[in-house]
């Protein structure tokens, strides 16, 4: 058999026979059975899925109601927040720097900043928030004075460096290795004609980065720094290790003592959800922000 | 400007050299700008015309020889007989005084025209806004785009980007303008607009340097002409002289393929 055959005869004279005027034609869209047979078998499964959720009591949602706004609980989304806000801004101020750095003329700045990404990746998180906290037995005492010679004011690193600093300092070295590569590759993605233009013009050096530069770099930074930002967000469960009553710790203290574990894990995860989409919609919120003048 | 005072030119080139690695760009540029004159710059594809160019306000640096705008040298300070490489302050400060226009334009999109306009004067020479904003709406009515001062430079067709482009360079009222092929990224029928900003600053003694394939321009408005080629100068002279009776072989085949 042939692999072009010509259209069934009978096709020729049915066309023949339409001749309506061309603007009354009637536009049928294309019919699509495969997607409404595949919405109907999701639809199916999500529906089983939502009736067990609702009938088996193994879920225990009146003990998750008890608990899901429990003062407890609010205080440690509070905490969990704050570790995700500082860590972010610290990360993305010292992100910011690195970025420059690794952009600069200076062969030593490139070359401490791309150390730093390189280490600061490569340490796993726990690994490194457990060296933070304990680093009062690395460094009794923390002196601030000329470099190598006396000190004029110190501390002592274990009142220093308390869990939560510790947690927050680390995350944030964490969160900077990242958001320097994630600011250079916005940076980089700005047309090099900017800048040259803005050069051309005398608009100050810190000026046209601040204000021609890194608005567009916004618009490729952004997607990532979100992802970023909700990564850390759940990331700081990990500080759990370290006894501070964030969100997943406080759960696992109060699993520990009633033992209702399912329950109290739901707590701590439709909070995860609530907030990360709270942060998603910000996103999108920014990113039309910065995406002024743009036809894309 | 009485007679007899001997005014200094607006640009002086003196034995320029620049390479890019080991591609000789740039082979011993002497060229004299005085105020108030145009100079059309020709030349082939690759001959270094927007490296010249770029010298002028010091997006490029050179490697031998010096530029001098206005009297003062362009990215040195000159003591005894040693030259002292200027601040990158210093040298955005004396770009103020050198208007630069681009083949690509290069508006800042995330900004409106307006704000285009006005940035560099607030900025750099620390203009109040309002002062600045009212400068931009009489520039942008000299170049014909009055009400289009709240859109962005993608709502704008090429053309009208260009205009904005030559605005914004006025709004620092530049001693010197210089434009590096303005009308070559344009489609033909917008072309004839910018030209005639262009030719309307000229007509109004603004002193400047264009770099173009446009003859019919040059033959206009240029009160010298000058053809370059594998860096150098192969001739200079007014248009009837360069254009309709050019001396140089060089000069006469790339005249006969341009027009
Ligand atoms: N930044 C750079 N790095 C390396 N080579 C360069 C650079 N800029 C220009 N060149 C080279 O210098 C030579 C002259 O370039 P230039 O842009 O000045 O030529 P042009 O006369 O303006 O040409 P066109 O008409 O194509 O714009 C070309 O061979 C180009 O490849
Ligand atoms: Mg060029």
């Amino acid at each position: 058999m042939p692999l072009t055959s010509d259209p069934p005869l009978s096709k020729a004279p049915e066309r023949a026979r339409t001749d309506a005027p061309e603007a009354a034609l009637e536009i049928v869209p294309v019919r699509h059975p495969g997607r409404w047979i595949a919405s109907a078998l999701t639809a199916v499964l999500l529906a089983q899925f939502a009736h067990g959720l609702v009938t088996n009591p193994g879920w225990e949602w009146p003990v998750f109601a008890q608990y899901f706004t429990a003062e407890t609980i609010l205080r440690a989304v509070g905490t969990t927040l704050q570790l995700t806000v500082y860590g972010t801004a610290l990360g993305f101020l010292l992100g910011l720097v690195l970025a420059f750095m690794r952009l600069s003329d200076s062969p030593f700045l490139r070359a401490v900043a791309v150390g730093y990404i390189w280490i600061f990746r490569a340490v796993p998180l726990i690994v490194q928030l457990l060296f933070w906290f304990n680093l009062a037995y690395l460094y009794k005492r923390l002196d601030i004075g000329i470099p190598f010679g006396p000190g004029f004011v110190s501390f002592d690193t274990a009142g220093l460096v308390g869990a939560m600093s510790a947690a927050v300092l680390g995350l944030a070295l964490h969160q900077a290795a990242y958001a320097a590569e994630i600011v250079r590759g916005g940076v980089l993605a700005v047309d090099s004609g900017q800048t040259q233009a803005a050069a051309a013009l005398g608009i100050p050096r810190l000026r046209q980065l601040r204000r021609i530069v890194l608005p567009q770099a916004m618009r490729s930074i952004l997607p990532n720094a979100a992802n970023e930002v909700i990564s850390l967000f759940k990331g700081t469960s990990i500080v759990s290790v370290m006894a501070i009553g964030e969100l997943f710790y406080q759960a696992q203290v109060i699993y520990g003592r009633n033992g209702r574990v399912v329950p109290l894990l739901m707590v701590a995860t439709v909070w995860y959800v609530l907030l990360t989409g709270a942060l998603s919609v910000l996103q999108h919120y920014i990113e039309r922000h910065f995406a002024k003048g743009a036809t894309r | 400007m009485s007679a007899g005072t001997v005014t200094t030119p607006m640009v002086e080139i003196k034995s320029v050299t620049k390479s890019f690695g080991p591609v000789e760009v740039l082979r011993g540029i002497d060229l004299t700008v005085r105020t108030g004159e145009v100079t059309v710059v020709l030349g082939p594809s690759g001959s270094g015309k927007s490296t010249l160019l770029r010298t002028i306000n010091h997006l490029e640096k050179v490697d031998g020889g010096q530029v001098s705008v206005d009297g003062s040298l362009v990215g040195y300070r000159r003591s005894g007989d040693k030259l002292y490489e200027l601040r990158e302050r210093e040298i955005l400060k004396q770009r103020t005084g050198i208007g630069f226009v681009f083949q690509n334009f290069h508006l800042f999109p995330h900004l409106t025209v307006l704000e285009n306009i006005t940035e560099a004067p607030v900025s750099a020479l620390k203009r109040s806004k309002a002062e600045a904003a009212e400068t931009a709406r009489r520039l942008l009515t000299r170049v014909g785009l009055a009400e289009k001062a709240g859109a962005y430079p993608r709502q704008l067709s090429g053309g009208q980007q260009q205009r904005v482009a030559i605005a914004r360079a006025l709004a620092l009222e530049p001693k010197l303008l210089l434009f590096d092929e303005p009308t070559s990224a344009l489609d033909p029928e917008l072309v004839g607009e910018v030209l005639d900003v262009i030719k309307d600053l000229a007509h109004q003694g603004t002193t400047m340097i264009v770099v173009t394939h446009e003859i019919g321009f040059a033959r206009e408005v240029a009160d010298t002409v000058v053809f370059m080629d594998e860096g150098r100068i192969v001739e200079q002279g007014p248009p009837s002289q360069v254009l309709d009776a050019p001396r140089h072989e060089r000069t006469k085949s790339f005249l006969s393929k341009v027009i």
